[in-house]
Parts: C-alpha cells; structure tokens; sequence
C-alpha cells in the first residue's frame, strides 16, 4: 500500500496558548498516525497578516490539509484526536 | 455639537440621544432583533464616518458576504462602490461551513488581519456585524468571555471607535449579553414591534458610560437615506426664536378676531364635527398663502387632492391654479402608509423638498388610528416642534368625535394643549336650523376676540357673520338674517321720518321768505309814495309864494314892500 504525503499548513497566532497547543497536538498526531509521511507548514498571521487575509483565515489555530485532496480545513487546537482523525481520513488508523 | 470624545454617526436623532455620537475609541454595543436594522446603522456609522469625519472604517461581517451587505444597502445612496476604494474596508469573515471544530479557538487571526489592514487603511471605525454568529462556535461561556475580552481590549489598544452588533434572540449570545454590556461603554437597543398591525421601530440607549443620553425610546424609521430617528424633544426647540409677523387666515374677519392673523411658524388646530368647515377653513389658510406668494403643502388624509380642490373652490377657494403654478403641493395620504412615525418622516421630506413655509394636515388625527394610539401623541409634538424650528406655519384639522363629544379627553393626540391657536368649530342648533359657529378656544400671545361668530360659507367666499346676541346667545341664521332685516327696517323708517321734516322745514322757510319779499315791496311802496308826498308839498309851497309875487308885479306894487309881507 503506497503511502501518500500529507502536506498541512498550520496557521497560528504568535504564542497564543491554543496556538502553542495546536502545534503540539498536530506533531503528536502525525508522529503516531504518519510517521514520516507528513510536511507541516506554520504560518504565524501576525507576521503574514496579508496572506491570512487572502486565505480567509480569522479563527486561529487553523489547520489546512493541502494534499492529499480534497482540501480541508480544521478549527481549533486539535486536543479533539478523533475529530481530527476522522476529518483527516485517517479513523481506520486508530485502532 | 464637536465633541473630540464623540464620534458622530449621522443620524441625526442617535446623536441628538447620544449628545454627539458614539464614544470615540470606546467599544459600543448595538442589540436588537432580526430584522432590526442592526446592519444598516452599524454601516451608516462607518459611511458618515468616512465621508464627513474623514475616518476610514472597516466593517467585519460574520453573517453576511459584503457583496450583499453592498446591493442592500444601494438604495441608500451611500455612493459605497467609491467609499469601498479608500476608506471602506469589508472583511468577509463568515465561518465556512464545511469547517470542522476540533478544540479550542480563538480570534487571534482576524484581529492580526485586522491589524494589518487598520494600520494600512489608518481606519478609525470598525464595526463587527453580528458578532454573535461567531461565538456561537466558541465552546463555552467561559470562551465566549474570553474572546470578548480579547476583542475588546485590542479595540482598546488601537483607540479604534468599535460597534459591535449582536442578535437579541440568538441563544448563544442570551448569556454573556450581560456581561457584555458591562464590558462595553455604550449600549444601544433596537427594538422592532408591530401593534395592530402597523410595523413601530424603536430605539434606545441603555447605557453610556461618561455621557449624559436621553434614555426614552424614541422612535425610528428605515427610510430613502437610512436611519431616521425621531431625536429627542427640547433640542429642536433651542434657536427657534419667536416671530412677530402675522400671516392671514385666509378668512379677513377672522384676522381681525386674532389680532391680525396667525402668527408666522405657530402651529394652528382647528377642532370640530364632520362637516363644520375645517378643510373649508385650511383651504382658505392655504389659498392666502399662495396668493402671498409662499409655497405651501396640503396634506389630506381624508380624501383625494382633486377632490379637496373641486370641494373648496365651491366656496369660492381655488387651488388649481396654485397647484398648476407649483406653488401649491397637494398631497393626498394614501400615498403615505405605516406608523405615525411614517407619516412625520413622510411630512417631512415633502415640505423639504417643496420648501413650504406653510403646511396644512387635514386631519391630524390620521395620525393617531389604529396601531398608532401609542406614539401619535409624540409624533405630532415633534411635528410641531419641527415646524416651529424651520419656520413653517403650521394649520392641522382635527375631527371631533360626535358621539363621544366635544373634547379629545380620552384620545392620546392631545394636539390642543400643543397648539399656539386654537379654533374651534361647531353646529349650534337653534330655533330649528344648524349654523356653524367659530369660536376662539386659545390664541398664544394674541388678544382674541371671545365671541362665538357665524361662519357663513357661499359662492363668493367664506366670512364670519357680524354678531348679533339676544338673550345672551350669539344670534345665528335666519334669527340673524331677522335681526338683521329689522335692523334695516328700522333704519329705514327713521331715515324717511328726517326727511319728512326736512321737507315741512323746508316750506316753510320758502314761505317765510315769500312773505319777507312782499313786505319788502311794500315798504317800498310806502317809501316811494312818501317821497311823493314831500315833494308834493314843497312845490304847492313855492307855487303859493310864486304866484304871489307875479300878483305884485302884475298889481305894481312897490318892489320895496317885496320885503315886507
């Protein structure tokens, strides 16, 4: 079974506490669930407001699966594991 | 009204409430129901800002994509396609809905976009148009009030002068609604009601930290340039001096009872029964102040302008030509509907757009039907405070109910104890006949006659009857038109009797002089023949010594004894 890269950009604000989770949560996650197969992208909206703008991102932590396709878009400081997993595709990789 | 802590949001009657406007660099809160117009006065507050404080805003619309927010608001006039380009920013922060929550957020991101384009823009402004959309998604109150405090203390931060709107009814936003309130330095509700079925907008300031505001509810309309707020009382009032002048009634006799006429920008009621002449009486307000040259608007509630026109100039009032020369608008309500509130808005606008310096409303009690019992007492106070203020001459009908009689005790449009000038009109029924009878109730400022006057109406015109009492009551009618006619009657028989005696005193003068002239004649006569007399005498004397003498000489006598005798 070819594995398949997952590209995530991750919008944060500075050091903000759900931020700071969100950074941890998502490395956690795909240490245990994409070992290896995975490319995180942070982008700080404080120092890159105007792409924030461009991107349409106002509620931060904002998490952006790129690739693989569809595109999607998770809220939030993923302390919620399942919802992640199961917005990421990923729920039969639990067990 | 400059006031440096006071951003003006143009309209007039908010910041009229407010005493000059929003508090600058102070968060306010607008609360109000859906369809409130919570949407349009937050975008208003940042057009006028924009266009005459020369404060760019930014308006973050969590509801609504700005495109929308844009086409709604088109028929405002707010020329927001240009403002867009420069000092007016939309941000589309709509949740997406095929987002998943997964945890804690915050608001972070916006407010570094919104940082980012503040700074660039050097905005001033910043609405955020139904906040309560987004903290909805927050999980708890506890984050709610996190965020709100967040927000807050970046507007602080930033001394951006911030609107924030939120739904009344929306459940997420019940709780901290409270806190909130507390949290911000202004709070403005809007309310939207229908009673009887007629739609009645409110609005009120709930708190204003720092600031006096007048803390009634006071009406408001969405009309052709957005928000129009009824404003409070006593503020129009200042600045409206008194005048002296007097403009006629369209009535000369009645001028005369009121010394001279209304004066200019009072406000006038004329009170009666159906049918006792008050549109008659307008009319004639109307047509004297057309024929002066003074561009007037009637407003007839009761029936169609044409009509009015056709009506009036049965006793001798035309208006037609008035209306064809531009001097005279008639309006015909129907073409207004909704609230009392409507109706000023609407009253107000034509006489604007006329330039009227007289304005007759034929009835004023249209105001007050149904749905409109309420605020109809309030709308004709301002309606007459406004068109004190702008100098406008004010004539209003009010019918009179026959049945629950004469005085409008228990009617909520109390216009009477409002009204410079009172008059009032009724049928006085006596010996038989019903005649119209107009009295004087209350003139301001003015000796008024006291009398109770006939108004007679006919072809030629409208006037007041001269009075005539008798017993103690007005004489009207054909007991006038007797006493009237015996007046006359009288007048005439003494008129005949002194000439009669001129005539005897007359005769006799000639014939005293007839007798004059005879006696002189014969005195004449007497003269002469006296002189006859004399003369007679004297010449039969010299004869005698004549014929004396001659004897002598004839005799030869001795001419010495001619001395002798």
């Amino acid at each position: 079974m070819s594995r398949r890269v997952f590209k995530f950009r991750l919008y944060v604000a500075g050091d903000a506490q759900n931020s700071v989770d969100a950074i941890a949560n998502l490395t956690t996650i795909c240490r245990k669930y994409l070992p290896g197969l995975y490319d995180i992208e942070v982008m700080d909206v404080f120092l890159e407001p105007a792409r924030a703008l461009t991107d349409g991102i106002f509620m931060t932590p904002t998490l952006v699966k790129l690739a693989p396709a569809p595109v999607r878009r998770i809220i939030g400081n993923l302390s919620r594991t399942s919802l992640v997993l199961q917005a990421l595709g990923l729920e039969g990789s639990a067990a | 009204m400059k006031n440096p802590t006071k951003a003006p949001t143009g309209i007039a009657g908010l910041d009229e409430m407010t005493d000059g406007g929003l508090p600058r660099g102070r968060t306010t809160l607008l609360v109000g129901g859906a369809g409130s117009g919570k949407t349009i006065l937050a975008l208003q507050f940042l057009v006028h800002g924009a266009q005459a404080c020369k404060e760019p805003g930014i308006f973050v619309s969590f509801e609504e994509t700005p495109k929308r927010i844009v086409a709604n608001a088109a028929g405002f006039g707010w020329k927001l396609g240009e403002l867009q380009r420069k000092r007016l920013f939309f941000l589309d922060a709509q949740p997406l809905p095929d987002s998943i929550q997964a945890g804690n957020f915050d608001l972070s991101g916006m407010l570094a976009v919104l940082e980012a384009k503040s700074g660039k823009l050097q905005a001033r402004r910043i609405v955020f148009d139904a906040l309560d959309i987004v903290l909805a998604l927050l999980p708890d109150a506890a984050a709610i009030r996190r965020e709100m405090y967040r927000l807050h203390s970046w507007l602080l931060a930033h001394e951006l002068t911030g609107l924030i709107t939120l739904k009344s009814d929306a459940s997420a936003v019940s709780q901290p609604f409270g806190f909130m309130q507390f949290m911000v330095d202004c709070a403005v509700i809007l309310n939207h009601s229908v009673v009887l079925g007629v739609s009645q907008r409110n609005m009120r300031v709930q708190k204003y930290r720092g600031s006096g505001f007048h803390e009634n509810e006071s009406p408001f309309l969405i009309g052709k340039n957005g928000f129009d707020v009824a404003g409070a009382r006593t503020v129009g009032r200042v600045g409206a001096k008194a005048v002296n002048e007097r403009v006629s009634t369209g009535v000369k006799r009645l001028d005369t009872m009121l010394g001279g006429g209304y004066y200019r920008a009072s406000s006038v009621l004329i009170t009666g029964f159906a049918g006792t002449a008050k549109t008659t009486l307008s009319g004639a307000f109307a047509e004297a102040a057309c024929r002066r040259g003074e561009r007037t608007v009637f407003i007839s509630f009761d029936s169609d302008a044409n009509e009015v026109i056709r009506n009036l100039a049965s006793v001798g009032i035309r208006l037609d030509r008035y209306v064809r020369n531009g001097c005279l608008r008639m309006v015909s309500a129907g073409s207004i509907v909704g609230s009392a509130e409507t109706y000023l808005v609407g009253i107000k606008a034509m006489v604007k757009e006329h330039r009227a310096r007289c304005l007759v409303i034929d009835p004023v009690s249209a105001l007050s039907k149904a749905g409109n019992e309420l605020t109809a007492h309030g709308v004709a106070e301002r309606l007459i405070d406004w068109s004190k203020a702008g100098g406008t001459t004010l004539v209003c009908t009010r019918l009179l109910d026959e049945t629950s009689g004469q005085f409008e005790g228990n009617s909520s449009l109390q216009v009477s104890t409002l009204a410079d000038t009172w008059i009032h009109l009724n049928y006085l029924v006596q010996a038989g006949e019903r005649n119209r009878g107009l009295s004087i109730i209350k003139s301001r400022g003015t000796a008024h006659s006291n009398q109770v006057r006939e108004l007679v109406l006919s072809s030629a015109g409208v006037t007041l009857a001269d009075a005539y009492t008798a017993g103690g009551e007005v004489l009207m009618g054909a007991l006038r038109w007797q006493k009237e006619n015996a007046e006359r009657h009288a007048n005439e028989i003494t008129e005949v009797a002194g000439k009669h005696k001129r005539v005897m005193l007359d005769a006799e003068a000639a014939e005293l002089e007839v007798r004059i002239k005879s006696l002189q004649v014969e005195l004449l006569a007497k003269q002469v023949e006296m002189t006859l007399l004399t003369r007679s005498a004297e010449s039969r004397k010299g004869e005698l010594s004549h014929g004396r003498s001659r004897m002598r000489e004839l005799r030869g006598a001795d001419p010495a004894l001619r001395g002798r005798k």
